[in-house]
């Protein structure tokens, strides 16, 4: 009797053969071992620090910069304190950032479709884009329009003109300055309006839809909200803005806003290469949504452009979405490339900022904060979106 | 009965002749009509392509051919014609420095024999039809390096003898893990318990050193202080006891444990003396080094390092121990979350910050940390990927079999999972052969470094000069990346084991 009850009993299981224990003792030593190295590179670096006389400490940032800055977007001069001047490239680093991802968007969208185009020769030459651009450093791309293109261009007296009020050339893109007069907010206003006017028309158009059954076209309504609205304004209060055209003076041109050669060729640059990866991500998000999808909806009696509308987009943008934030962001850390042609981003002033001040461990931990609170805040925001158009699944 | 024949006039008794197609279906024509200009849009398309076509590769011709200057000695060929196009003499004379930057123009044939040897290897590593993978992998990952490293620095490395002792205290050390792999943790501890004890011994030894000075005495010329003897010495008398213990065993886990541990010591001896051996080789300092070749070193060497790095993180990514998943995520996405040029600038500024006192790194070493660290959060991500394609089933298997987890993921779940990423891992290495043009900024001369730098010789700055460097640079790196990935594609389809469904 007494064999059988100790066959029932479970077996004790040796110390060391615990799996419990083992994976507690495993992630001490790995914890130790961590500290250790971290005291290590604690220990190792204000040792060194003190050797050369440094502590790591951020009261410098307030010190006077004295250096200019050839792109402000807030009021910077020579007196401003170096963290206004890391201000002015984080600024910059959003403008480059916005501005590339618009523009790499609606490229690669473009792309993206012409590679599935009925057309041989449009597919091809898409195909031939994506080849050859995504194969070519992105860093060689900047430095190649800055260099090669951009700044061989003539001096401002034999400027390229357009039309007469724009101009390029070796100093930039001068285009004329918009002034706005009086009223010109009752624009901006009737802008704001026109798009609170589009949502409501859209909210009602689909309750009316569920309800009973009937369309409504709110995608143009909403269009013509937006754009009509202001220009209505804008004609109602007198058309309230003048241009400041830019003109020749001695060597250069005065008035006007000039986009700086950097900021053109940085633009040029990062759109064209990330284009290239997000037309390769539109063309895969369409080839996703299977070709049942589209008969079932011809077979329902829909259209072909209803069909794209409400059942091709949709489940592509499902596909499209994820990798082309990641695609954003890694436009937003190319950006920093900048540094290569001097266009003031966030890692051309800290570098410049560190260089005049010898912070290097402050700099570098800045830039690290920074970059890293922007992609936190991105894939923030892609999780809460995908959240919001995963295939609810049974 | 009547007549068939009569009461119709006429019975085809043969097939009609087949007319052709319609003409406007076959042949160039029904081509163009079909894919060309099947609507209105889509004929205006075309015309515009081909428009835009000819606009380029007309433009690229008469920039690169009708208007270029083939011929000259230096800048003056290319200045003295009027709106002349690329300056070919130029790159003539500079592309030897395209590929080896400043190495010495004598010592050349030490980076030819790396480049021959590479790529061979690499071929051969690459055609799947081919066999000895695994002895290959083993010569790229191992010897390969190693060659590279002695042939383009020169070898002939001065290791301290604290080093040395130190390496040696790690072997010997190392040998008292093997009964225990042999036998599992218990039985190895009470089989082992004097070698064990004496190995606390030297480690306490070791551990008050650390607060008192010892005294030191002359050994071959340097000083190494008595403690350190003693530890060695203890650590010694514990392997030899260890290891005879296991060699007296009639086991045959014992005798694998025991044959696996003098061949690792075996290789890092051999590493060691290959290293410290004087092969009569002129040494070349890394400033000298440049071109494809600065590329080539820190492609390769981020890759290589980072693969095993990479596997480790994905494992800990997907680990049931806390404390290392916490790790392995913050380490991936900080280093994901932040651009290359950061990481550069803080491996060339901060790494010496970090080390200490006395260490010192060269600038290109410093570059090659920041990037396997950096490609390594990437790899990890894409091993992730690997990871978890693999069905549960395969895992539970393993269990059920018995196997650790160490075996588990060694002999079933890695195999499979690898396989599926070599597409992504051959990605992953494609960017970081763009990404190594960021070398540059911090001051080093990669082939695009070599080629901006190129353009301040006085001898040759002419107007043509930066676009046809450009040229002849995106060339270049075009031809590798557009090869590996073709190379990816192919390696995607052979992969793929039929459970894809192809086409629409």
């Amino acid at each position: 009797m007494t064999a059988v009850i100790d066959e029932a009993r479970p077996q004790r299981v040796s110390f060391f053969n615990d799996p419990k224990v083992r994976s507690r003792a495993a992630q001490i030593v790995f914890a130790l071992l961590l500290l250790w190295v971290g005291y290590e590179i604690y220990h190792n670096t204000s040792a060194n620090l003190a050797k050369l006389g440094k502590n790591v400490d951020f009261n410098f940032l307030g010190n006077t910069a004295g250096f200019d800055i050839i792109q402000r977007p807030i009021e910077y001069s020579r007196e401003s304190s170096y963290l206004t001047a890391i201000l002015v490239g984080f600024l910059n680093t959003l403008i480059i950032a916005i501005l590339g991802v618009i523009c790499a968007t609606i490229l690669g969208f473009v792309i993206g479709v012409m590679r599935l185009s009925s057309n041989w020769l449009l597919a091809k030459m898409a195909a031939g884009y994506v080849e050859i651009i995504r194969n070519i450093p992105l860093l060689l791309q900047i430095l190649f329009w800055y260099t090669a293109v951009l700044k061989p261009l003539p001096g401002p007296k034999e400027s390229l003109s357009f039309l007469g009020v724009a101009f390029l050339n070796n100093r930039g893109f001068i285009i004329p300055k918009p002034i706005w007069g009086d009223g010109a907010g009752f624009v901006g206003i009737a802008f704001i309006i026109g798009c609170i006017a589009a949502i409501a028309v859209s909210r009602w158009a689909r309750q009316r839809q569920e309800r009973t059954g009937e369309q409504f076209h709110s995608f143009w309504a909403g269009l013509g909200l937006i754009i009509g609205l202001p220009i209505v304004a804008f004609l109602l209060a007198g058309a309230p803005v003048t241009f400041e055209y830019p003109e020749l003076k001695g060597f250069n041109f005065a008035g006007g806003t000039t986009i700086l050669p950097e900021l053109i060729a940085l633009l040029l640059a990062l759109s064209i290469y990330t284009a290239s990866f997000i037309a390769e991500i539109v063309r895969a998000g369409i080839m996703a949504v299977s070709h049942g999808q589209s008969e079932a909806a011809h077979a329902l009696g829909l259209r072909a452009q209803p069909t794209l509308r409400l059942v091709v987009i949709p489940q592509a943008l499902r596909v499209i979405i994820p990798p082309l934030t990641s695609q954003y962001l890694n436009l937003t850390k190319n950006s920093s490339l900048a540094v290569a042609i001097a266009y003031p981003d966030l890692v051309a002033m800290g570098g410049v900022v560190m260089n005049q001040s010898g912070r290097a461990v402050e700099i570098v931990v800045i830039w690290m904060i920074v970059y890293l609170a922007l992609s936190l805040f991105t894939s923030a925001f892609m999780n809460w979106y995908n959240a919001r158009v995963r295939l609810v699944e049974r | 009965m009547t007549d068939l024949s009569s009461s119709h006039a006429w019975v085809r008794t043969k097939d009609a002749e087949r007319l052709p197609p319609p003409p406007n279906t076959t042949g160039v024509v029904g081509w163009l009509l079909q894919n060309l200009f099947n609507t209105p849009l889509n004929s205006v398309f075309t015309i515009i392509g081909v428009a835009f076509i000819a606009w380029i590769g007309w433009g690229i011709i008469e920039w690169a051919i009708i208007r270029g200057v083939f011929s000259g000695e230096s800048r003056d060929a290319c200045v003295a014609v009027p709106d002349s196009g690329a300056c070919w003499p130029y790159v003539a004379a500079k592309f030897h420095q395209f590929v080896y930057g400043f190495y010495p123009f004598d010592q050349r044939w030490r980076v030819n024999i790396c480049f021959i040897v590479g790529a061979i290897a690499l071929a051969t590593m690459a055609i799947p039809s081919l066999p000895y993978k695994k002895w290959n992998a083993l010569f790229l990952l191992v010897v390969y390096p190693l060659m590279t490293f002695v042939l383009l620095t020169g070898g002939n490395l001065d290791f301290s003898t604290s080093t040395l002792l130190g390496i040696v205290g790690l072997l010997l050390l190392s040998a008292l893990i093997v009964p225990l792999l042999a036998f599992g943790i218990e039985e190895g501890v009470q089989r082992n318990r004097t070698a064990l004890l004496l190995a606390g011994a030297a480690l306490l030894i070791w551990l008050v050193t650390l607060f008192i000075s010892m005294p030191e005495i002359n050994l071959l010329g340097s000083f190494v202080s008595v403690s350190t003897l003693a530890v060695v010495a203890l650590l010694l008398a514990a392997a030899i006891m260890s290891l005879v213990h296991e060699a007296s065993s009639r086991d045959v886990s014992a005798r694998s444990a025991l044959l696996g541990w003098v061949g690792a010591c075996c290789a890092v001896i051999a590493v060691l003396l290959v290293m410290t051996v004087d092969f009569g080789l002129v040494a070349v300092e890394t400033q000298q080094w440049g071109g494809l070749l600065v590329t080539m070193v820190v492609a390769i060497t981020g890759i290589v390092a980072s693969l095993p790095l990479g596997i480790l993180l994905a494992l800990g990514r997907r680990s049931k121990m806390p404390v290392v998943r916490l790790f392995s995520v913050v380490f991936i996405e900080v280093w994901r979350g932040v651009p290359l040029i950061t990481v550069l600038f803080m491996s060339s500024i901060m790494l010496p910050l970090f080390l200490p006192e006395g260490v010192n790194f060269d600038k290109l070493l410093r570059a090659l940390v920041g990037t396997a660290l950096f490609s390594a959060a990437y790899m990890a991500e894409t091993v992730r990927g690997g990871l978890q394609a693999i069905p549960k089933g395969q895992y539970e298997a393993a269990q059920a079999l018995g196997l650790s987890y160490w075996r588990t993921m060694s002999l079933i779940v890695l195999p499979q999972a690898l396989k599926i990423v070599i597409p992504g891992i051959v990605n992953s290495f494609i960017s970081l052969f763009k990404d190594t043009t960021l070398v540059l900024i911090i001051g080093l001369f990669d082939l695009l470094g070599i080629v901006k730098a190129s353009f301040a010789d006085p001898k040759w700055a002419a107007p043509q000069t930066a676009s046809t460097g450009f040229f002849v640079a995106a060339l270049m790196f075009w031809v590798f990346c557009f090869g590996m990935s073709r190379y990816s594609i192919y390696m995607e389809r052979r992969l793929a084991t039929g459970h894809k469904r192809r086409g629409i």
